[in-house]
């Protein structure tokens, strides 16, 4: 747990490895500044007093909404729409994607 | 012939049903206001003429033969671009998604559809609808049509700009924080939240999804209801949708004047007292409390003590759900793949880094940060506890009054670039609206007055879960005694 009074020491370069997302160093750095500056203001959130307070996720009333498991062809998409927003196609049936087991050709 | 661009939704409506305009002169009014204003106002990122004109002639053959859709089959609306429409763009304003065509509608879409409302252009927002400027657009800002200096609001500032230039009769956008209703202030338009969970999301690209709303902006309150009415409804494709029916909203402003007579409205003490909230908003919006009094209502001073955990809420909460939301973002299966990447994990980072604009990111790290292993209870759990305070505060005071009245925002538009640099002076631009999300309740923002300098102000009214009628009454109802309906910025033409 981090220390309740100054739990925005962020490290964004280990938060961006998280989130997949390569950063610049000058990018880093100002991330750095300006996500110090918005978590000071979160901060104040540690004044409430949240003592045997129930999380709330979600503004409904609604819970478990279920239906029959059983596929509906009509609400599935096009493939050949799908694959049109595909980066990159093979054989007109797959999305061709990068290694994912390495030492395996693309 | 009268200009058509001046129009309502529901007097474009009636022209078609008197025969004085067809759908097709409605489009060619549109699109030659869009010509002559659009340059300076730069509030559609894409608009697809020819299918909007073969749309509006299939409803003119429809009209003709008797088998209209129903009242407003061949009006046209503009529609915020993180909303999928078969065969359309949908960028979300992000380079991340340049190039992509919808392949399915969004339940609002196919709504509308059957009604016969034509989709016409798709309207800039901030990129994933993260900001309150559209400043934050992968494709470039939309001016304040009243002052091309100022940002229109954001994030559905291309759909407020739009609807206060004329270049729409009205507009879809998106709220996840007051998305709708603070560009709606800024643009002198009228801009509705819905409850949560009144409007199906099915095909709203999700940017925080227990708090995103899809709504109405309009230049009445009476195109609000209406496109309410249309849009609103259960659906089996979102399981967060409620399931009461949707209707009968537009149908209960007849009686608007009546439902005033009587109203408890709460003056919420926090709202007014905030620091930075411009004299002369807090004047207009006290204002339109003394006129809600003549009509009969009875203004009642609460206290909503967790107002001023709104911002510091939101900003955990919708950030961890978009951290979430946007990992689909991936340059995987659609969108934006880095041809530079080497390998797997590249592609992911160098895919996001490049189709990804700084705010986005912003929000990604901090979202990342609050959902991350060691910090989860002392951000993201104490924040989802900090909303149940914030809910409960609203739920004690809807039994003290029926409707609470505060400022939209607690400014009018500023300046292009004045808050750009500073990240938290821009959050909050957002500390009226923002609660109404989290509590998942209704509310509207409506024109109420301009400033000394000609810039539009708005008034927010929120209601309780569910109290849609009653909202969109008082607001007609005011609305009829401040003569601020339906007016366009005349942009010199």
């Amino acid at each position: 747990m981090p220390s309740p009074t100054a739990p925005h020491a962020i490290d964004v370069r280990y938060v961006a490895d998280l989130a997949r997302l390569e950063l610049t160093a000058e990018e880093t750095a100002k991330y750095q500044a300006q996500l110090g500056v918005i978590l000071h203001h979160v901060e104040q959130l540690l004044e409430a007093d949240v003592a045997g307070v129930e999380p709330t996720a979600h503004a409904t009333r609604l819970v478990n909404v279920l239906r029959e498991d059983k596929v509906q062809p009509e609400r599935c998409l096009d493939r050949a729409a799908v694959l049109a927003n595909a980066p990159a196609v093979l054989d007109d049936q797959f999305i061709k994607v990068p290694a994912v087991i390495e030492g395996e050709d693309g | 012939m009268p200009d058509l661009t001046q129009l309502s939704f529901a007097q474009a409506a009636a022209a078609l049903a008197a025969g004085t305009a067809s759908s097709r002169s409605l489009a060619d009014a549109l699109f030659a206001r869009i010509d002559a204003v659009e340059p300076r106002v730069k509030a559609y990122l894409s608009l697809d003429r020819t299918a909007v004109l073969a749309d509006s002639e299939a409803a003119d053959a429809r009209r003709a033969a008797g088998q209209a859709r129903g009242p407003y089959d061949g009006v046209p609306l503009a529609i915020k671009d993180n909303l999928n429409v078969t065969g359309q763009p949908c960028t979300c304003a992000s380079k991340i998604l340049a190039g992509y065509t919808a392949g399915y509608d969004a339940t609002v879409i196919a709504k509308l559809r059957a009604a016969g409302v034509i989709p016409c252009g798709r309207t800039n927002l901030d990129e994933f609808a993260m900001g309150s400027s559209t400043e934050n657009s992968g494709y470039g800002p939309t001016a304040n049509p009243w002052d091309l200096e100022r940002v229109p609001g954001g994030s559905s500032g291309g759909s407020a700009a739009a609807v206060a230039a004329g270049e729409a009769f009205a507009a879809l956008g998106s709220d996840t924080g007051g998305s709708i209703r603070q560009p709606a202030s800024f643009c002198g338009v009228v801009g509705l939240k819905p409850t949560y969970g009144l409007v199906s999301r099915y095909g709203l690209v999700a940017f925080a999804s227990s708090l995103d709303q899809i709504g109405p902006i309009t230049r009445t309150v009476e195109d609000a209801a209406i496109l309410l009415d249309l849009i609103a409804g259960p659906d089996p494709q979102d399981s967060t949708t409620l399931p009461e029916q949707a209707g009968g909203c537009a149908a209960a402003l007849a009686d608007a004047a009546a439902s005033v007579r009587g109203l408890r409205i709460g003056l919420p003490r926090e709202y007014f007292e905030t620091e930075g909230l411009d004299p002369e908003v807090r004047r207009a919006v006290e204002a339109a409390g003394k006129e809600l009094e003549k009509l009969g209502a009875t203004l009642v001073p609460v206290s909503v003590p967790t107002q001023k955990y709104g911002v510091g809420t939101y900003y955990i909460i919708a950030t961890a759900e978009a951290s979430a939301n946007l990992a689909r973002f991936d340059g995987i299966r659609y969108g934006f793949r880095d041809a530079a990447a080497q390998d797997l994990m590249q592609t992911y980072r160098l895919s996001r880094a490049h189709g990804f604009g700084p705010e986005v990111k912003r929000r990604i790290l901090l979202g990342t940060y609050v959902l991350s292993s060691g910090y989860y209870d002392a951000y993201y759990l104490r924040a989802q506890k900090v909303r149940t305070l914030i809910r409960n505060d609203f739920t004690r005071v809807f039994g003290e009054c029926d409707l609470i009245l505060a400022p939209t925002a607690p400014t009018p538009a500023f300046k292009r670039g004045e808050k750009a640099a500073d990240p938290l002076a821009m959050y909050l631009a957002d500390i009226y609206t923002i609660t109404v999300n989290l509590a998942g309740i209704c509310a509207i923002s409506l024109p109420c007055g301009f400033s000394a300098g000609g810039l539009p102000i708005g008034m927010q009214l929120m209601g309780p879960a569910l109290g849609e009628k009653r909202l969109l009454q008082a607001a007609q109802a005011y609305e009829q005694t401040a003569n601020l309906a339906n007016r366009i910025a005349p942009l010199g033409v």
